[in-house]
């Protein structure tokens, strides 16, 4: 078995870029921040695959078996001989999917922000905390023991806290950043106890450990977790349970998904990185980790796919209501990230049963390329109009040739059209759900329909529906408050589609939406390391490619060229589009809770205690020490007589004290 | 030979050092206050050495702590005359109620 350690390189040159950035960027680097950052990030990608040849092609495998490397670990904290925290490096397939697709997006990303951030005041500032999130989430990814995940888990939530609230003069990404991180942390508090459940009954907090002791039906730890229960359920079923809520929480899955729409405040390119690709996909991430012990309790995993299918279809009737083009795109990511959670969900370990961890970790790849594509281009889009309204655009296929091909090609993709890249890894969850859950799979299968109209919808609103603006400048200039852009400096320079560092992304990007497909993804990510055999059966495919096309047809038909149709489909559907259109009241009820339940019974008895018997004990000492000092201050006279005099005083009372007391 | 009894210088050296005291607590005049201390001292000494005589004729242990205290002493009142006239130059004056204002 060879050597790994260079991965640990891929991680520390993000940091080392955050480090140096962050302390020394205002001054030194606000010009050259980017090219630094890009740089040191493009280093970590030529190593992520160099890692990644390495892994797959010549040495990873072991009689036809994918190893689990350790490339590395480092005892931080040792709590007894066997729990302790730890920091390393694990090596096998998914971990090393995920760094290609961390590092890759990332990449582009950094390169995009080349152009869209130009002439920002905070350029530097912004670059650090891109790098400050590209290592945590390498981190995460990396990482041997479930509390380095954690570690890693809070340190892209802050990145991601930052980065949403990168406008911070603006009162909406300041609200945004706070609920993001609010929302997120509520559920880390599962996540945390999940841990401590997990590491008390496995006696060990390392991953390895504890999936060999958990998955041995006769292990004493085993059989100790399983036969108490609390509740009526199983400590297995409850610690696996409050995991997911932290992974659900991360992954925006419904009911804790009400930070993600409105993280969209943040720029867009973040969006696309952290909102789209990869800090999202954390928490599916983090059940596929765990996914051997998952495996091992049927209700948890019954959790996850529903939770899983109820997002995806929740989020996708949203998707088709919304108006903001950013916020159509994070409820599709929401809508295609509860496709990854189901698909694991029906999943089963290890054999021919195990085609939903693999579609899962297949889609969750595609989806990355394509879903920072959509961003991206929607990056260029309110780059050009300024806006993130749909009604702003419009007509922009002629303006803006390669973000209208690059759109269209990502639009395709997630439909799941074939050749492109969503096309096979959608059909394997499909035909990995048509096994497990006819329901699953009807499910599924609207959703999917659903998703091909809303992204054609958005398709459709942005580059046909009117004619083109003779200039999208002037066009829109009045109503010209993008995303938390400084309007002045953005209309001093007059640009096109963007500069060439905008649209090398796309270029890329759109390529990998057509080409990742084809890659045979069942040979390298099972979940037991074994290749599988997997084919993409062609009458099974009929159906949900047809209705994606019908679906296709349906939004051209209604946004292609300004008519009454939608508006006669939204009569149609009446209080039920308006509901949808209100995201289902979900962040009223959260509010209602809060602010009806929460604050006034729990938080004003608490309130009330911390002010007036937590704080009005320590007001007790305050004021007693205040008095007594106010009582005997008058001893310090200033007068070196009197000092003398107590001096003498003393020296009587202690021999007093040691000629007639104490003898 | 008729000795003076041990008492009697006792008596010296105890009225020696309550006048010191008493010139310490009355006298306003540093200066004074610090002659008052080196009488305070020397009452001490005295008693060393008479302790040393009357109780202890074969040892010299008294006698040499006299000596220190009289070394002590000396430096002591190089350091206390420093001070005075320290005090003189920011306060024009060399009365301690002149002095009071490291006060609450």
């Amino acid at each position: 078995m060879s050597n790994y350690l260079y991965i640990l390189w891929i991680p520390l040159l993000p940091l080392a870029t955050f480090v140096v950035l962050g302390l020394f960027g205002r001054k030194y680097f606000a010009k050259t921040a980017g090219i630094i950052s890009t740089a040191s990030l493009l280093t970590s990608t030529i190593l992520s695959f160099v890692a990644a040849k390495q892994y797959f092609f010549v040495d990873g495998k072991v009689n036809g078996i994918y190893q689990k490397i350790i490339a590395l670990k480092y005892t931080w904290l040792q709590f007894s001989p066997n729990v302790s925290i730890d920091m390393g490096v694990i090596v096998d397939p998914i971990s090393v999917m995920m760094l290609i697709v961390v590092t890759s997006v990332s990449l582009m990303v950094h390169v995009f922000s080349l152009g869209y951030m130009k002439g920002e005041e905070r350029f530097a500032t912004y670059y650090a905390f891109l790098s400050l999130f590209t290592f945590s989430m390498l981190g995460l990814i990396l990482s041997v023991n479930i509390f380095q995940v954690y570690m890693f888990w809070e340190l892209v939530g802050v990145s991601s806290f930052l980065l949403i609230g990168y406008y911070f003069n603006k009162p909406s990404a300041v609200a945004a950043s706070k609920k993001a991180f609010i929302v997120t942390r509520f559920a880390d508090l599962g996540f945390l106890i999940g841990i401590m459940i997990m590491g008390f009954y496995g006696g060990s907090l390392d991953i390895g450990l504890l999936i060999q002791k958990f998955t041995s039906a006769q292990s004493p730890e085993f059989l100790s977790i399983t036969s108490t229960s609390f509740l009526g359920a199983s400590m297995l079923t409850w610690g696996l349970t409050l995991i997911f809520m932290g992974g659900a929480g991360k992954s925006a899955m419904f009911p804790l998904h009400i930070w993600l729409p409105d993280a969209m405040e943040g720029p867009t390119p973040v969006s696309a990185l952290i909102h789209a690709a990869t800090m999202v996909v954390a928490g599916v991430y983090l059940v596929a980790r765990l996914f051997p012990i998952f495996s091992m309790d049927e209700a948890a995993l019954t959790i996850v796919t529903y939770v899983g299918a109820f997002s995806a279809l929740l989020a996708a009737i949203i998707a088709c209501t919304q108006t903001d083009i950013k916020r159509v795109l994070a409820y599709s990511t929401m809508s295609q990230i509860g496709y990854m959670m189901f698909a694991l969900g029906i999943s089963k370990n290890g054999g021919e049963n195990g085609l939903g961890f693999m579609a899962s970790m297949f889609h969750l790849f595609t989806h990355a390329f394509f879903k920072s594509l959509l961003f991206l281009g929607a990056g260029s889009v309110i780059h050009m109009v300024h806006s993130n309204e749909m009604k702003d655009m419009g007509g922009l296929r002629k303006l803006m040739p390669i973000t209208h091909i690059a759109f269209l090609i990502a639009c395709l993709a997630i439909a799941g059209i074939p050749p492109f890249a969503g096309f096979f890894s959608k059909e394997e969850i499909l035909t990995a759900a048509f096994h497990e859950n006819k329901l699953i799979y009807g499910v599924a299968l609207f959703t999917a329909a659903l998703t091909s109209f809303y992204m054609f919808r958005l398709y459709f609103n942005i580059f046909w529906s009117k004619e083109a603006p003779a200039k999208a400048h002037s066009a829109v200039h009045n109503h010209a408050h993008k995303a938390g852009h400084n309007d002045d400096h953005k209309d001093a320079h007059d640009h096109g589609e963007g500069t060439w560092t905008m649209k090398l992304p796309l270029i890329i990007l759109a390529a990998c939406a057509v080409g990742v497909g084809f890659i045979p993804f069942s040979q390298f990510i099972t979940s037991d390391g074994a290749a599988l055999e997997t084919h993409i059966d062609m009458i099974f495919s009929i159906a949900p490619v047809s209705l994606s096309i019908i679906a296709i047809l349906l939004s051209a038909s209604f946004y292609k060229n300004q008519n009454t149709k939608s508006d006669k489909a939204v009569a149609l559907f009446g209080g039920f589009y308006r509901a949808a259109y209100k995201k289902f009241y979900v962040d009223e009820l959260y509010l209602f809770i809060t602010k009806k339940i929460v604050f006034p019974l729990i938080g004003q008895p608490i309130a009330w205690a911390d002010r007036n018997i937590v704080d009005g004990f320590i007001l007790l000492l305050a004021s007693t020490t205040a008095k007594i000092s106010a009582a005997i201050k008058g001893l310090q006279s200033g007068k070196v007589q009197n000092y003398a005099l107590y001096f003498f005083g003393g020296v009587i009372a202690l021999s007093v004290l040691f000629i007639y007391i104490w003898k | 030979m008729n000795e003076i009894p041990l008492t009697h210088i006792l008596f010296v050296s105890t009225a020696l050092f309550f006048i010191g005291m008493y010139g310490l607590f009355t006298r306003r005049n540093l200066i004074t206050m610090l002659m008052s201390i080196e009488l305070m001292l020397n009452s001490v000494n005295i008693n060393f050495v008479a302790f040393n005589k009357y109780l202890f004729p074969d040892k010299l242990d008294g006698l040499f702590f006299s000596l220190f205290i009289i070394t002590i002493a000396a430096a002591e009142a190089a350091v206390a005359i420093a001070i005075i006239i320290n005090l003189y130059r920011s306060h024009q004056s060399i009365d301690v109620d002149d002095a009071t204002e490291m006060k609450f």
